[in-house]
């Protein structure tokens, strides 16, 4: 079994139009889905969302506020879980409810640092 | 009561105190003295007052005489004066001055303390639980050998090596401060949680026994609530939790012993007083930020005593499950979610989520599961898990109840 990130991106807009209602509506599939994941015992680390404002800093001092190149494209948050294959994890994936509002979920395998 | 029931039932109930001040007062080095000289103490009472009339207040007497021989013991014992004596707190400047204190606050307060001294995370849980059992609640090695399904040898030599190891690492009998309060909890809170489930969950044939460990675990919370600096809301939320489950004792076991399922039990025989208990520390443990697995589980046991089932019961019951898996993995949960699910939203959808749970392959209930999801969809595929799930099993009770559900879905 491997560790994967599953990285989050969706419309940074999207969110911020949702009244608590709706958002409720929205967290409970993400629950149903990550509950999922835990009894297969495949989820290894429940993750957290990211806030939509950000900073990028680049060479020279220079730093600008995000989000950087597309606001579509915005990550607004990440899990980790345990599969055998690259190929397992983007199956487990494919039930995201990110997927549902227009969203994509990317899959990278992490690579423990050597110490 | 009878004379040969009175001895056992102080047991019972004074040994432990006698241990938890005595031991206070050596250190928890020298622990075995205090558990010689309260034996003696008992073994003199089973002597005498066969001989003679019983003291107007057998308690007292055993107080007064495990007193005089823990002072005889700092009089008399060179060894012990040298090396031990001058440790023991520095305002005792002479054994005659020992106040040995058996009143009702310094024996809770030693409980107390022994509590957090015995539950260490450096040795393991099932021989914290045996040393719970032995220091805190005075049972006899012999009953908990029964408990663990063990023999006494094993129980001895588990409860000497936690001991000596204990020892070793130079613990203290006093409460932690107010700094490591809380990490310390931690582990005296899971001890008393597994302490519980021994008594709800073990196969132990015995009921008595297995109903005394509930109570014992709930005698020990009860007395960190009545502390104010360990009364903190998941002290409470684990109260509940255990009141809860305590309010079906007498529906979920036939008079031989065997499990009732929560489905076929007669609700009139839950205890509403316990019920009530429950809710009222759940309240007090939903106080503050934390959201911990005594919570998630007490508010799941909160909706079993809710007997009308209704969609929105099990939607609850789903979301609490989905939380406690997302916090911490455990086979039950995992089971117990998709039974929730198919309840909450059919058994077709939770079949396709239990057939993920590869991982269980190999447990009986998993198959039990899926058997009873299949019941009127499959027969066939029905029959086979009921299979599966007979030949996992090595409980005699499980066996017949399933073989029972085979005859049931042949005909």
């Amino acid at each position: 079994m491997n560790d994967f990130l599953l990285i989050f991106r969706r419309d940074a807009n999207f969110d911020a139009q949702l009244t608590p209602a709706q958002m409720q509506e929205v967290t409970k599939p993400w629950q149903d889905w990550m509950g999922s994941l835990a009894a297969q015992n495949k989820l290894a680390d429940s993750g957290n969302r990211l806030a939509t404002d950000g900073k990028v800093v680049k060479p020279g001092s220079i730093i600008t506020d995000g989000p950087y190149v597309e606001v579509k494209e915005s990550i607004g948050g990440y899990i980790v879980i345990r599969a055998s294959s690259l190929e397992e994890a983007a199956e487990l994936s494919k039930d995201c409810p990110i997927l549902a509002t227009g969203g994509n979920v990317e899959v990278r395998q992490i690579l423990p640092m050597q110490r | 009561m009878q004379q040969d029931q009175l001895i056992p039932h102080l047991y019972r109930t004074e040994y432990r105190k006698i241990i938890a001040v005595l031991a206070r007062l050596f250190g928890f080095e020298h622990i075995q003295i205090a558990e010689d000289i309260a034996s003696d103490t008992f073994l003199l009472a089973s002597e005498t007052w066969g001989k003679t009339r019983l003291p107007d207040n057998p308690a007292a007497w055993l107080y007064t005489v495990a007193k005089n021989k823990a002072k005889d013991y700092l009089k008399h014992n060179a060894i012990f004066n040298e090396k031990v004596a001058t440790q023991i707190k520095n305002e005792i400047q002479q054994t005659e001055d020992v106040e040995i204190d058996l009143s009702e606050e310094s024996i809770n307060d030693s409980q107390l303390q022994m509590m957090f001294a015995i539950c260490q995370p450096l040795i393991p849980a099932e021989a914290q639980i045996g040393l719970a059992l032995r220091i805190l609640c005075g049972f006899g090695i012999d009953e908990i050998a029964d408990a663990f399904l063990s023999n006494k040898e094993t129980i001895n030599k588990r409860l000497f090596r936690a001991k000596e190891k204990l020892r070793e690492q130079n613990v203290k009998i006093e409460f932690p401060d107010s700094k490591e309060i809380n990490k310390r909890l931690d582990t005296v809170l899971l001890t008393l949680y597994l302490l519980f489930n021994e008594g709800y969950y073990s196969s132990s044939g015995n009921t008595n026994l297995r109903r005394e460990l509930c109570l014992e675990a709930m005698r020990l919370n009860y007395l960190l609530i009545q502390n104010h600096a360990t009364d903190l809301p998941i002290v409470n939320a684990l109260f509940s939790l255990m009141c809860f489950h305590a309010s079906r004792f007498d529906a979920r076991m036939d008079k031989d012993g065997e499990i009732i399922l929560y489905d076929d039990q007669d609700s009139s025989l839950w205890n509403d007083e316990l019920i009530s208990r429950g809710t009222y520390y759940l309240v007090r443990g939903a106080k503050g930020p934390q959201l911990t697995r005594y919570h998630i589980e007490a508010t799941i046991a909160y909706w079993h005593t809710q007997k009308q089932d209704s969609p929105e019961k099990w939607d609850n019951v789903l979301q609490l499950y989905n939380k406690l898996l997302i916090l911490e993995y455990s086979p039950m949960a995992a089971l117990n979610r998709t039974y929730a699910l198919a309840k909450a939203r059919g058994k077709a959808e939770a079949i396709i989520e239990a057939e993920k749970l590869t991982q269980l392959a190999d447990n009986h209930l998993y198959h039990s599961l899926l058997a009873h999801l299949y019941t009127g969809i499959d027969q066939q595929k029905a029959l086979q898990h009921l299979q599966s799930a007979l030949k996992l099993t090595k409980n005699q009770a499980e066996k017949n109840r399933i073989k029972k559900n085979i005859e049931e879905l042949e005909n």
